[in-house]
């Protein structure tokens, strides 16, 4: 089932068209790759997907993104409850300058009341959920900033999934991070697809073809080619996509 | 260029002992040594000089009396006092105007020309000599709202002079806020204001009360300004909402008159050196306020 539905998406910055007709669909509870060269719009893309190109001026969007079927762009759609079901994690991991607790339950706090133990139990299941709980369980009134880069990015992790969201937009989520706490990344991915949907950008190919069950395929703002990431890896349909694959340019 | 040329008539020895280099370098590090002994000294002699001629005058009557001319003893409290009303009622004005536009320019506003229309004219406004704001507040505080030379007309005064000073220090500090954290809080389904309110201020505001107790300092030195608008005056009111509608003289001011009308230079330097002495506490408290804050961070 396609949770997410792109059709004839076109985003313009200005007069530069960064992303031109995309049409892709999302299936549910899988892990979708976004690859590509740098500048190709696979980040664009995703932005579009809970709205953060919202907050950059000069942007216009046209064409259609559904979830669950509704439009996303319609006028009457609340932003605020869009992105609480369309989580997001980021490149450089942001974890806010306060203490592990208080990130985590920041975003709770924002959608409803609850009281002290709702919230204790809402951190630890967050935290379990990002593999991060034995890890801080003993100092979660520490600063957030005092955790090392990979711990701060499953904080990330586990902030996003502290509002029950149903989608996971990573945008590059291990680019920063050195090779072990990627691998424990990659793992907590092949775990969360259970629950949720994911839709990640990569720049590392290896990483894409490991963890991801669909792929797609940028290329200067065009969607090039989407399909099973085994299909892309080993059957390109289009020439760019496997010179791409192989190493060709990138 | 031409230098790397000379290395072929040198040997890699004569290159590498190169005399005339360090001996520019050596000349250049005492020129420096110069100007930061002549800046550090000049200072230091300034402060010392007022302190040594001023703190032999104040006596606790002097801190805690106002003037007499009947017993002919000389106090400074109503001028404490005012000094005290004024700071207050200028913060009470200017902080909600001066962060709320802060806000607006660095969050809210989309119209980029108008921002930086605005942003050149608080930058002129910062650069107008203080007694320009005292005659325009003179007119149209004092006189033109009818409320005569009063402690609020000099307050709603140091509120115009203070205002850019304010906004441009609580821009700076909302700027330091990464857009990361922004992102952060709206991919979590945060409202504009809502992340305002729990990101941007508590992360910036070592900086804005750093400028705020900057803007203070001002106000505590400011003369010119309020020579004309809340006046000169020296009569003990204890009572805040009746002190606003007198003429009070602050300390700056006070010291101004006293050596100028009085001629009496023992009471124009004891009131200096505590001037002097309140300025340094507010850059300690900045240091200070920096360093606590700066933890929660």
């Amino acid at each position: 089932m396609n949770i997410i539905s792109a059709n004839k998406l076109s985003l313009h910055y200005g007069d530069f068209q960064a992303l031109r007709d995309i049409d892709l669909d999302v299936p549910a509870r899988e892990i979708t790759a976004l690859i590509g060269p740098s500048g190709c719009g696979k980040s664009t893309f995703l932005r579009t997907l809970n709205r953060m190109n919202d907050l950059i001026p000069g942007v216009k969007i046209t064409g259609e993104i559904t979830y669950h079927g509704e439009d996303i762009y319609a006028p009457q759609v609340d932003v605020t409850a869009l992105r609480k079901s369309i989580g997001m994690v980021f490149q450089k991991p942001n974890p806010f300058p306060m203490s592990i607790y208080d990130n985590i339950s920041y975003g709770p706090k924002l959608h409803a009341s609850l009281s002290k133990s709702e919230l204790n139990d809402l951190v630890e299941r967050s935290l379990h959920g990002a593999a991060l709980w034995d890890e801080v369980k003993d100092r979660l009134k520490k600063s957030a900033l005092s955790l090392s880069g990979g711990q701060q990015q499953r904080l990330c992790i586990a902030r996003a999934l502290s509002v029950s969201p149903d989608v996971l937009l990573m945008d590059e989520p291990t680019s920063a991070l050195d090779p072990a706490s990627t691998m424990k990344i990659e793992e907590l991915m092949g775990q969360l697809k259970q629950d949720y949907t994911v839709i990640i950008v990569t720049h590392n190919m290896q990483q894409a073809a490991r963890i991801s069950d669909k792929t797609a395929f940028f290329l200067t703002g065009d969607l090039v080619e989407s399909g099973q990431t085994d299909q892309i890896f080993t059957l390109p349909r289009d020439k760019r996509t496997e010179d791409y694959i192989t190493g060709r340019f990138g | 260029m031409k230098s790397m040329s000379n290395t072929k008539d040198m040997t890699m020895k004569q290159w590498l002992h190169n005399k005339k280099r360090r001996s520019y370098s050596v000349i250049l590090l005492i020129f420096i040594g110069l100007c930061v002994t002549v800046a550090v000294s000049l200072i230091g002699i300034l402060i010392g000089f007022i302190l040594y001629r001023g703190l032999g005058h104040i006596s606790w009557e002097f801190l805690t009396t106002a003037r007499s001319a009947l017993r002919g003893t000389i106090g400074i409290l109503p001028n404490i006092l005012y000094t005290f009303y004024l700071i207050i009622t200028t913060l009470l004005i200017v902080l909600p105007i001066g962060i709320g536009a802060a806000i607006y320019l660095n969050e809210y506003a989309t119209n980029r020309r108008l921002v930086r229309i605005i942003e050149f004219t608080t930058e002129t406004l910062a650069g107008i000599p203080s007694i320009i704001y005292g005659l325009v507040g003179f007119l149209l505080f004092a006189q033109g709202l009818g409320l005569r030379v009063s402690i609020l007309a000099g307050a709603l005064t140091l509120s115009i002079l203070s205002l850019p000073t304010i906004v441009r220090t609580t821009q700076e500090a909302l700027r330091t806020v990464p857009l990361s954290y922004r992102e952060g809080a709206f991919a979590l389904g945060a409202t504009k204001w809502y992340m305002i309110r729990t990101i941007i201020l508590p992360s910036s505001i070592d900086g804005i009360i750093t400028g705020v107790i900057l803007a203070i300092g001002r106000m505590v030195g400011e003369s010119a300004a309020l020579l004309f608008t809340a006046g000169t005056g020296y009569a003990l009111v204890t009572n805040y909402f009746q002190a606003l509608g007198t003429s009070g003289g602050t300390l700056s001011v006070a010291l101004f008159v006293y050596a100028t009308e009085h001629g009496n230079f023992n009471v124009s330097f004891a009131i200096a050196s505590i001037l002097v002495i309140i300025v340094l506490l507010l850059n300690f408290s900045v240091k200070l306020v920096k360093r606590k804050l700066r933890k929660v961070k």
